[in-house]
């Protein structure tokens, strides 16, 4: 930033300035102050940062405690670091769980793709009329509150004898994240020069061939990205499963509120099992950052 | 993206094959066919189920009580209600309560987490030692599981014995030579702060991003031209760089309220929407009606007043994504 500033003064010099020594001293003394001010704004960014991050970062720490030491007040930071909480998860069968919150996203996720990426070619390479009001109507339906919807699922899930069934999930986060993969796909095939798909038109490339040769491959960070965003959403969704799962579908996130019942120390099991059950989605978050807030705000933004 | 369609729809049409009007025909439903499946299944998924909403909520169905009529074979309800159930909606001191719970949780967590999420970007627009790290850690606790980051603030934070704001403030006392110090349970003395608190923590990465993204999509020639004609930092924020970031905080704004407005996890998890009803919104109050109060024609009122707030408020969010989207068309 000072640097871009100071350049840009130099480029930019008018005609009449004063002499160049004097100009350099001013220069030099703003420089310093700009420098001063530089320090004193990184360091603000960094403590607001820390103090963000604090809970994730005592999360962790707590989880690598035995159960004695992180109950102590004030808190004991420096304890013996041990991995027997995870341990002691896997012994309490959490890994059903994140089996079913696994096939639940990756399912939902897959569904999402098969569904969102014809829809967008046709909202965009080569678009149905009238296909702006098509997108609206697909962003409509995520403004939808899934509670107001509850109900009838519930007595339509219960008719279907789709109570406690993983399918029932799969299906519900598909229509989450439709609109939000519709949204993101056609703002990245939008992208996808028509020169190109003018040549494999001519060379005479069908409809699958061309989003499979074609399409596909210029628009793959953007697939990833989508496939990523409808696979947090999924993975972290409670509602749904927590009203239409008892036993054998839960997904993960049950499995850590069903912690709570348990009798005594529990900080550092259940801040272990917070941590693993965020694990997957902090990867898939930190890895899709640069496209998360397109994501995030539907394709709008970039 | 508006030169490129009609660059391309004529080529699309050429002149050969069969006569115009059933070519066109045929032209039009080949390009309605690879959309159909996913307007077919959100039609299906999205829409029916409020339909039945609709209808339930003209209802008087509590499931513990004998019904006579059969609801489309999914249940067996007491009687026509007409519109008694929204009068109950909005007499009833329970889902009243619930209606303002709702607007004084959502209208907090966005304005307060939409300011520190403008100031944060504000920051991370600058160059410096570590940003790419800093803006990684930064999204962190909006990834983190929703249901546990609420379990996290309820038992590794706010715990009045064990918690660590509790546990810090304690030492800072012991620092300072004091036996001990003080003891506050936060969510039993203040509950509704308490929820507001973690969610501002989860929802501030969310304004961040799309804020950061509006201030670096700001054109560079105007900030420089600004610079040289020496307007001060607080002018170029005000004058120049606030009129930019309009559209993208109004965006944040209307998009975080529509997720907020539908907070269960953390009402769930935190306080139960206790003590009493003091955090209770309206998914959580729909939820006890459901399940716990079993009054289903309730539910469904209370859900379709749910539905009316939101599409007031998504009305202004379409817009502003809608002036965005023929903005970003425009400019290709």
């Amino acid at each position: 930033m000072t640097a871009t500033t100071t350049e840009s003064r130099a480029t930019a010099t008018p005609p009449q300035q004063p002499p160049a020594s004097r100009r350099r001293r001013q220069r030099k003394a703003k420089d310093d102050t700009s420098a001063e001010a530089g320090i004193g704004w990184t360091v603000l960014a960094w403590a607001i940062t820390v103090i963000f991050f604090a809970p994730v970062a005592w999360m962790v720490l707590t989880s690598l405690h035995i159960e004695a030491d992180a109950a102590t007040n004030p808190p004991s930071i420096l304890a013996k670091l041990t991995l027997q909480n995870y341990q002691a998860l896997f012994n309490r069968g959490v890994a059903p769980f994140l089996i079913n919150s696994a096939i639940a996203s990756v399912g939902s996720t897959l569904l999402v793709l098969v569904l969102a990426i014809p829809a967008s070619y046709a909202l965009s390479i080569r678009p149905v009329e009238k296909w702006t009001d098509v997108m609206f109507f697909f962003l409509s339906t995520k403004f939808l509150p899934p509670i107001a919807a509850l109900l009838p699922i519930y007595l339509l899930v219960q008719k279907a004898g789709m109570l406690d069934n993983i399918l029932t999930l799969v299906i519900l986060y598909t229509s989450m994240n439709l609109p939000i993969a519709v949204w993101m796909m056609r703002s990245f095939l939008a992208e996808v020069p028509v020169e190109i798909l003018e040549a494999a038109r001519i060379d005479g490339a069908g409809f699958v061939r061309t989003i499979v040769s074609v399409v596909m491959p210029i628009a793959a960070p953007g697939l990833a990205a989508t496939s990523l965003i409808c696979f947090i959403f999924s993975w972290n969704e409670f509602m749904f499963a927590v009203n239409l799962t008892s036993t054998t579908a839960s997904t993960a996130p049950i499995f850590l509120v069903g912690f709570i019942s348990s009798q005594g120390l529990f900080l550092a099991k259940l801040c272990a099992a917070a941590t693993l059950v965020s694990l997957p989605v902090l990867i898939a978050g930190f890895a899709a950052q640069d496209k998360l807030v397109r994501g995030l705000s539907l394709g709008a933004v970039k | 993206m508006t030169t490129t369609i009609s660059d391309h729809v004529p080529t699309t049409e050429a002149p050969s094959g069969p006569p115009p009007k059933t070519r066109s025909r045929r032209e039009a439903w080949l390009r309605r066919g690879p959309l159909l499946p996913a307007l077919i299944f959100t039609i299906i998924v999205t829409q029916i189920p409020f339909l039945i909403t609709i209808a339930v909520s003209l209802l008087n169905w509590n499931i513990q009580r004998p019904g006579v009529k059969s609801f489309l074979g999914l249940g067996t309800y007491q009687s026509f209600a007409g519109l008694s159930n929204f009068g109950t909606v909005f007499t009833d001191s329970r889902l009243r309560a619930a209606v303002v719970n709702t607007i004084v949780l959502t209208a907090s967590v966005v304005v307060i987490s939409a300011l520190v999420g403008l100031g944060i970007a504000v920051l991370l627009d600058r160059k410096f030692p570590g940003r790419g790290v800093a803006r990684t850690l930064l999204i962190a606790p909006f990834l983190i599981m929703p249901v546990a980051s609420a379990l996290l603030w309820k038992h590794a934070l706010y715990n009045p014995d064990y918690g660590l704001f509790n546990g810090l403030l304690n030492w800072v006392w012991q620092l300072f030579g004091a036996q001990q110090g003080p003891v506050v349970d936060y969510v039993s003395s203040t509950p509704m702060p308490a929820v507001i608190a973690a969610l501002v923590w989860q929802w501030t990465p969310f304004m961040m991003l799309i804020l950061l993204a509006g201030l670096q999509s700001q054109p560079g020639d105007v900030l420089e031209a600004a610079k040289i004609d020496r307007a001060s930092p607080v002018q170029i924020f005000r004058h120049i760089t606030l009129p930019h970031l309009r559209r993208y905080i109004e965006l944040s704004v209307l998009l975080g309220s529509v997720y907020v407005v539908q907070t269960f996890d953390a009402i769930f998890t935190i306080t139960q929407g206790g003590p009493g009803s003091a955090t209770t919104n309206l998914p959580y109050e729909i939820y006890l009606t459901m399940f716990r109060k079993f009054e289903y024609g309730e539910a469904a009122a209370a859900g379709v007043v749910v539905v009316v707030g939101t599409i007031i408020v998504a009305t202004f969010a379409l817009r502003t994504i809608s002036s965005l989207f023929t903005e970003e068309e425009m400019s290709r």
